[in-house]
């Protein structure tokens, strides 16, 4: 059969097993958007208020569920509207297809009208990119960005179709199935047993995950580690959710903004057992007297890379965690575990990272009580998005998380505005609720997005943390820059609730805890977009259990 | 840990971009290149790159590690300097007088260089060998008066039956 370009691009999206796309129209895309309105009745479009929220949709939507994404974008602005979006989904190894048009071959290089060379730019945050000159290779092409997105540590990939390739015409033959990725790499069986006898001797064992073990859909493999060897668990920002939050054995995040039991007991541990982990400057893996370290991770590149581990292994987390749980003894480790409660005592001393109870001061809201009072009314199946910020690691250190994938934040990035285009995507992808925290900085950059929330009937409660500073730098200007404010203080006039109305949604304003459960028991039962804006003081901090030199990084 | 010069051979697929891919990551990265030389192999389908670089072995690890993880990067090696045939292509334009004409055909005899072209003002050489050879060929020219030059980079292929091959399909 001999379609058009175009054409090839939609059968062979639906032939991969894509059900729905995000994106935005232009000139070079049209034909592609003619062939989307013609098949709509089997795949759909759903069109956001700009390019970078179609990108975090898309990224939301893979995240949500393990499948790949895809957005789509015009040649120019449209791509490089795109860029933040895909480093975005890079720098957390979301599998993404992107999907941009190009100006025709013949006035490719001439600086022609919207003509940017998006292999280029997007070179640096891609898996890979692609061009497609051929329409002969269009297909094929298709079918590998989707392999490559999705194989091992998935990533973003982008293909550039050229608006003359859209519209020739070329046979095509559909496959009756999607792509399979590539076949996975396995733990080398030597390996496993070096890091089963370091195990084995190990009194202060202390397991510390990240994304590996969601993607890996490894999470029962992980605690049954745990049990067995009688070890706590710390995690990275990405690897929030893997766990259930109220799971004994898990101390919290780790890291910068991390717990402080969880920081402590791997300064402590003489094992680190790091699982699915790139040890990101973020974490807290700097010091010179560290504990021995057994890291695995399934992209080999990771390894020895920011942090030399002294037994390192490529492989499937998963695989690896089920042949490596057999080869160790059952442990019990008395004293460590003892410590473990010990530093969690101090650390609730110490910090009030746990503490509910505090109550408005003067006519605001803590951070702790709006996670509070909304993860009370919320559902473990809701998806918890954040932006990026203060309010980000608030929700990190406390949300009470229950099921993998249901925590959606730019972690590699920290990209301020992913909140929204991701609550999108993930609730498209999902037909379930989303949750997002944000702060008045961040919804500020994608708060646009509330037309697209609206008008795909999102259901969709947005929680803005809103004290009028950019709190996350202040706070640093407040520890390390005496107090000089410089660009922090917004001192913007924003009615939010007013902005949800125009933007045909709900909303509210909660100054104490009473009024914010009563807004939020109407927005949960809304069962669209409700945007509630929470007084929160400027002068509320982070926690960070490392020193504030090493905090500021 | 020891820093010193490594030389790998790294066979990529012919597709445009694919020079970008490489040379971006050592960019990107903050990896520096000493020289960088790309050209065909025995199957169309499939480009020769050999890269020189200063490292120690943790530098050379990340930077292996890294080109591997390249779609477009099908095998990579390091060639072991004491195993490996290295070559480099010298051309150099001197200028011509009947004062130094003699003293220059002499050196060129003697590293088995060859004029490639002659003028009454200036001739080129032509000279091939390894990196310190062509090094001390161009500190001998220098005194009679170095026109232009340029240099190829190394090639580099091991001795032997050992190939660099394009087996391993990802």
């Amino acid at each position: 059969m001999r379609i058009t370009g175009a054409k090839i691009v939609v059968e062979t999206l639906i032939e991969q097993g894509c059900e729905t796309v995000f994106g935005f129209p232009g000139g070079q895309v049209i034909d592609l958007f003619d062939e989307l309105y013609l098949s709509s009745d089997r795949i759909k479009h759903i069109l956001t208020a700009h390019e970078q929220g179609a990108a975090h949709a898309a990224d939301g939507f893979a995240r949500a569920t393990g499948k790949v994404g895809v957005c789509i974008a015009t040649s120019g602005p449209g791509a490089t509207n795109l860029v933040t979006g895909i480093a975005t989904a890079y720098l957390d190894s979301v599998p993404v297809v992107a999907i941009t048009g190009n100006v025709p071959c013949s006035l490719i290089g001439r600086d022609s009208f919207q003509e940017v060379d998006i292999l280029g730019v997007t070179m640096p945050v891609t898996k890979h990119n692609f061009i497609v000159k051929d329409i002969r290779e269009l297909a094929d092409t298709l079918r590998a960005a989707f392999k490559i997105a999705k194989s091992g540590r998935p990533g973003p990939v982008l293909i550039d179709i050229p608006k003359d390739v859209q519209t020739a015409k070329w046979d095509f033959e559909p496959r009756p199935d999607p792509v399979r990725p590539y076949p996975l790499t396995f733990a080398s069986e030597n390996k496993l047993r070096r890091a089963a006898e370091l195990i084995n001797t190990a009194e202060k064992p202390y397991i510390y995950f990240g994304g590996g073990i969601v993607a890996g859909k490894a999470s029962k493999e992980l605690l049954a580690l745990a049990d067995k060897i009688d070890a706590p668990l710390g995690s990275s920002l990405m690897g929030l959710s893997a766990v259930p939050f109220d799971c004994p054995r898990f101390l919290g995040m780790n890291g910068r903004h991390g717990h402080y039991a969880s920081f402590a007991a791997q300064t402590e541990a003489d094992l680190v057992i790091a699982l699915g982990v790139r040890f990101s400057d973020r974490s807290a893996f700097d010091g010179d007297s560290r504990p021995r370290i057994i890291h695995i991770d399934i992209d080999n590149a990771e390894l020895d890379k920011n942090v030399t581990a002294d037994l390192s292994i490529e492989g499937d987390i998963k695989d690896a965690l089920y042949r490596l749980t057999p080869m160790l003894g059952e442990r019990r480790h008395p004293e460590w575990s003892a410590r473990i409660e010990e530093l969690r005592d101090e650390e609730r001393r110490k910090y009030d990272l746990a503490d509910r109870g505090r109550g408005s001061i003067d006519g605001k809201l803590s951070p702790h009580d709006i996670i509070g009072v909304i993860s009370s009314l919320a559902s473990e199946d809701d998806i918890i998005v954040t932006d990026v910020g203060q309010h980000q690691m608030w929700t990190a250190q406390l949300y009470p998380l229950s099921k993998p994938r249901t925590f959606l934040t730019s972690g590699g990035l920290g990209t301020m505005g992913y909140g929204m285009g991701a609550a999108i995507g993930a609730s498209a992808a999902t037909g379930r609720r989303a949750v997002l925290f944000t702060g008045d900085g961040s919804f500020g950059m994608d708060l646009n997005e509330l037309a697209t929330s609206v008008a795909q009937g999102t259901p969709l409660v947005v929680v803005i943390m809103n004290n009028g500073v950019l709190g996350m730098v202040r706070q640093i200007q407040t520890q390390l820059y005496d107090k000089h404010y410089s660009a922090t203080t917004l001192g913007r006039q924003t009615d939010f609730v007013k902005v949800a109305e125009a933007f045909g949604a709900k909303g509210g304003r909660a100054a104490n805890t009473d009024e914010l459960r009563a807004l939020a028991e109407e927005a949960f039962a809304y069962g669209g977009t409700f945007v509630i804006d929470c007084a929160v003081d400027c002068d509320e901090i982070v926690q960070s259990p490392l020193s504030d030199d090493m905090g500021s990084r | 840990m020891e820093y010193k010069q490594y030389v790998i051979g790294v066979i990529v697929s012919n597709v445009s971009g694919v020079l970008s891919r490489v040379s971006g990551m050592f960019t990107r990265r903050g990896f520096n290149i000493d020289c960088l030389t790309v050209g065909e192999t025995e199957s169309a389908g499939f480009s020769r790159i050999t890269v020189a670089f200063h490292g120690d072995n943790d530098i050379r690890d990340k930077i292996l590690k890294q080109l591997e993880k390249l779609h477009d990067v099908k095998e990579v090696e390091v060639l072991d300097p004491n195993d490996t045939v290295i070559r480099e292509l010298l051309l150099i334009k001197i200028r011509n007088s009947p004062a130094t004409r003699q003293d220059i055909m002499t050196a060129v005899e003697i590293f088995r260089s060859k004029i490639v072209d002659y003028s009454p003002t200036a001739l080129i050489c032509e000279l091939t060998g390894e990196t310190s050879k062509i090094d001390a060929f161009i500190e001998l020219m220098k005194p009679y008066g170095i026109m232009e030059m340029c240099r190829t980079g190394i090639v580099a292929i091991e001795r032997g039956d050992n190939c660099l091959k394009t087996i391993k399909v990802k």
